[in-house]
């Protein structure tokens, strides 16, 4: 019963949503809500990106310039032009759809080291754009984004609210919010890996000769997973900006995609779960190191370092094959 | 039987006076001073030296006794230049620390991005960072020491005008300070009546800038240069604009305004013109003006303090820390509403950057001549005016 439960696909999810229900009993103060809606934002971002990295094995250091481009087009478009959040979110995430495929067609022909110069070139120019069209952007200062609104309800994390009776204020309502977000991306992430197309992603990341060879249009995945990831941080993007309430280009720096890229690979590349823990020890460590000042960053590195020493293929892929062999241990004691 | 209870009764009176005396310790509560600063990363030259300085100062307030009684308490965070950063730091001040009031913010992006967030939560905020903006249109919550980058370009402007020059050329670099300038440059000019000729632009990284130069000095009817922009850009300016041999007066941002600029451009900056802060030229200050002797002592205190040279950017914070002060000493407690209106009102302050008179209108309080006009000559800041 239990071991069923345990292979099958959604037990991951489950346990996440008990997770997100649960954690507001440890959220004592209004900053801990924003920090777990950030979190879970990002977490949605990794997501999308582990599709591309973890499951295609294809490498994009210029994800952050997606992540920009989505809260750059929400912010302008209800911010400037006084659209409505949703469409916003939408029309931003087919844009930066349309400009990843435009791009990707040719740069996922490239491979390894030529691959992550391609897309380390393509968040520069993003971010070089942004930095200096100041007429839209705001230039370097950034530019300040309205609240997130849905057919005239409006989502401020300084509002308060009533839901069933119970008032709830604005940033346990963004918490709620993204963390169901978060909950749709991992369940559409799960679905898409296990369908024909997340086969056909594995078998490009084992050998994209094999893969060819058995019929897989590699060209064609590749650039597919590669839209699809653009789209996740396209939307996530937006919904920063919209949580935010103020963008600077510095979300589409090349720092922010390495961000990305380390939660990816230090929570474990390929595990959906573990992903978005390295999302929660990347976003939380700043905050628990902020009290040691002038050591935080050094700490910091050292973290970093000796997690991938230790543990080199993410922290949840290795915690979960320690207790799963302590597990058959004492199972196959007993029997 | 009677001495045993005196002697009851005394033990219990020295109890109670113990307890009543730790009650009124407990009772003053230090005033948390919040404040998030770029004291690493790219910006790092503006939030290390206003965090030496925050700290430097808080000690030396304890010391001489605290404000209202009670001890001030600094909580201070790095946001790395980052504004999204700053933004949770700011959240962390407020909702978690429930900091009195904060003075901090080093860079015009870390500001901005706090600003939302300080605003709803109305708590005062004292910003060290430069642009318009910040204050312009007012915001209720929010005010700043240094002098805006309009005020910079108002006072460059002015001083041509008053050398009879009409006709510009302006170089600036891409980055926030530059284009910031750049704007408000265009802006006042356009105001002044005065004609921008050639419009060039430099990124930060660029090493070379011989060819905006060239471009500049092939421009007919240009009778002087201005180079806004920040960081070592402005140095190489300075050095190709001495290898072309141009002689058009030239000038500098106060961007620039400090002895380590000197060095880099070395012999090349001879006889530039820059906006700045009376801080670099303490000793020239004629006696009758009054931020002599703040000046003077800012720089006495602040380098034996800390064995390195002195910056205009820590004495943002100076002036940051002191209005702080004086609005909650004026208010009389620390409800943000009743500082926030102390704040508002502080008229004939003394500071490091200029004299504020803050006004519901005006959440800066300076005005252009707080900035003094310095030439370079013979390696060494001259007052000009």
């Amino acid at each position: 019963m239990l071991n069923r439960f345990m292979q099958s696909r959604l037990q991951g999810l489950v346990v996440l949503t008990l997770i997100l229900i649960i954690l507001p009993a440890f959220l004592s103060n209004p900053f801990h809500y924003e920090l777990a809606t950030q979190i879970a934002i990002l977490a949605a971002t990794v997501v999308g990106l582990n599709l591309l990295v973890g499951f295609a094995g294809q490498i994009s250091l210029g994800h952050a310039g997606f992540f920009g481009l989505g809260a750059y087009f929400s912010g302008i478009a209800t911010g400037t032009y006084g659209w409505p959040s949703v469409p916003a979110l939408v029309a931003g995430a087919i844009i930066v759809g349309i400009i990843a495929w435009i791009v990707g067609r040719p740069i996922l022909r490239l491979k390894g080291h030529y691959l992550s110069m391609a897309t380390l070139a393509v968040g520069f120019i993003i971010a070089i754009i942004l930095n200096n069209e100041r007429a839209i952007t705001g230039g370097p200062d950034g530019m300040p984004v309205p609240a997130f609104e849905v057919f005239g309800w409006e989502l401020s994390p300084f509002g308060t609210y009533s839901l069933f009776g119970l008032e709830i204020s604005g940033v346990q309502a963004w918490y709620m919010f993204s963390s169901v977000i978060l909950l749709l991306a991992v369940w559409f992430a799960l679905n898409l890996i296990q369908s024909p197309i997340g086969r056909a992603l594995r078998s490009v990341k084992g050998s994209e000769v094999a893969a060819s060879v058995v019929g897989v249009d590699t060209a064609k995945y590749k650039s597919l997973v590669f839209v699809i990831s653009a789209i996740y941080a396209s939307l996530m993007g937006g919904l920063y900006a919209h949580f935010q309430g103020f963008i600077t280009p510095a979300i589409a720096s090349f720092e922010f995609s390495i961000l990305f890229i380390t939660m990816v690979v230090l929570g474990g590349m390929g595990s959906t779960f573990g992903v978005i823990l390295g999302a929660v020890v990347l976003k939380l460590l700043p905050q628990v190191l902020a009290d040691f000042q002038d050591l935080e960053h050094v700490m910091f590195g050292l973290i970093l370092m000796l997690t991938m020493i230790f543990m080199p293929k993410g922290l949840l892929p290795t915690l979960t094959a320690a207790v799963s062999k302590r597990i058959r241990k004492k199972t196959g004691g007993e029997a | 039987m009677l001495k045993t209870m005196i002697r009851r009764a005394g033990k219990c009176a020295v109890i109670a006076a113990a307890g009543l005396m730790m009650m009124s310790a407990q009772a003053a509560e230090p005033i948390k001073i919040g404040s998030f600063l770029s004291v690493t990363g790219p910006a790092s030259f503006l939030g290390d030296p206003e965090l030496k300085t925050l700290e430097m100062y808080v000690e030396k307030i304890n010391e001489e006794g605290g404000v209202l009684g009670r001890q001030l308490e600094l909580i201070h965070y790095d946001d790395v230049g980052n504004a999204s950063s700053a933004r949770n730091f700011a959240s962390r001040l407020i909702r978690s620390d429930r900091v009195d009031i904060i003075v901090g913010g080093s860079t015009t992006g870390a500001t901005m991005a706090a600003v939302p967030l300080i605003e709803q939560a109305q708590v005062p905020f004292i910003s060290l960072a430069g642009a318009v903006v910040i204050t312009t249109p007012v915001k209720k919550w929010v005010f700043k020491t240094p002098q805006s980058d309009r005020m910079a370009a108002e006072r460059i402007l002015t001083d041509m005008k008053d050398r009879g020059i009409t006709r510009i050329g302006l170089i600036s670099g891409t980055g926030g300070f530059g284009s910031s300038g750049r704007t408000q440059t265009l802006e006042v000019a356009e105001q002044m009546g005065m004609e921008i000729l050639a419009d060039v632009t430099y990124s930060g990284s660029d090493t070379d800038m011989t060819a905006q130069l060239t471009n500049i000095r092939n421009t007919k009817g240009v009778e002087a240069v201005l180079n806004f922009g920040f960081g070592q850009g402005p140095a190489i300016v300075t050095r190709n604009y001495a290898q072309l041999g141009m002689e058009l007066p030239f000038y500098q941002s106060h961007g620039v305004a400090s002895d380590s600029f000197l060095e880099l451009a070395g012999s090349s900056a001879e006889g530039l013109r820059l906006p700045a802060s009376p801080l670099l030229v303490p000793d020239s200050l004629p006696d009758d003006d009054p931020q002599k002797e703040v000046v003077q002592n800012y720089k006495a205190e602040y380098e034996s303090r800390w064995d390195s040279k002195v910056s205009t950017f820590g004495a943002y914070a100076y002036d940051g820390l002191m209005l702080a002060v004086r609005a909650i000493e004026e208010a009389g407690s620390t409800d943000p509403e009743a500082v926030r209106n102390a704040l508002e009102n502080i008229k004939g302050y003394v500071g490091v950057t200029g004299e504020f008179n803050m006004s519901p209108e005006d959440h800066n309080g300076l005005d252009a001549d707080s900035f003094r006009i310095l030439e370079v000559q013979n390696g060494e800041w001259k007052l000009i005016n």
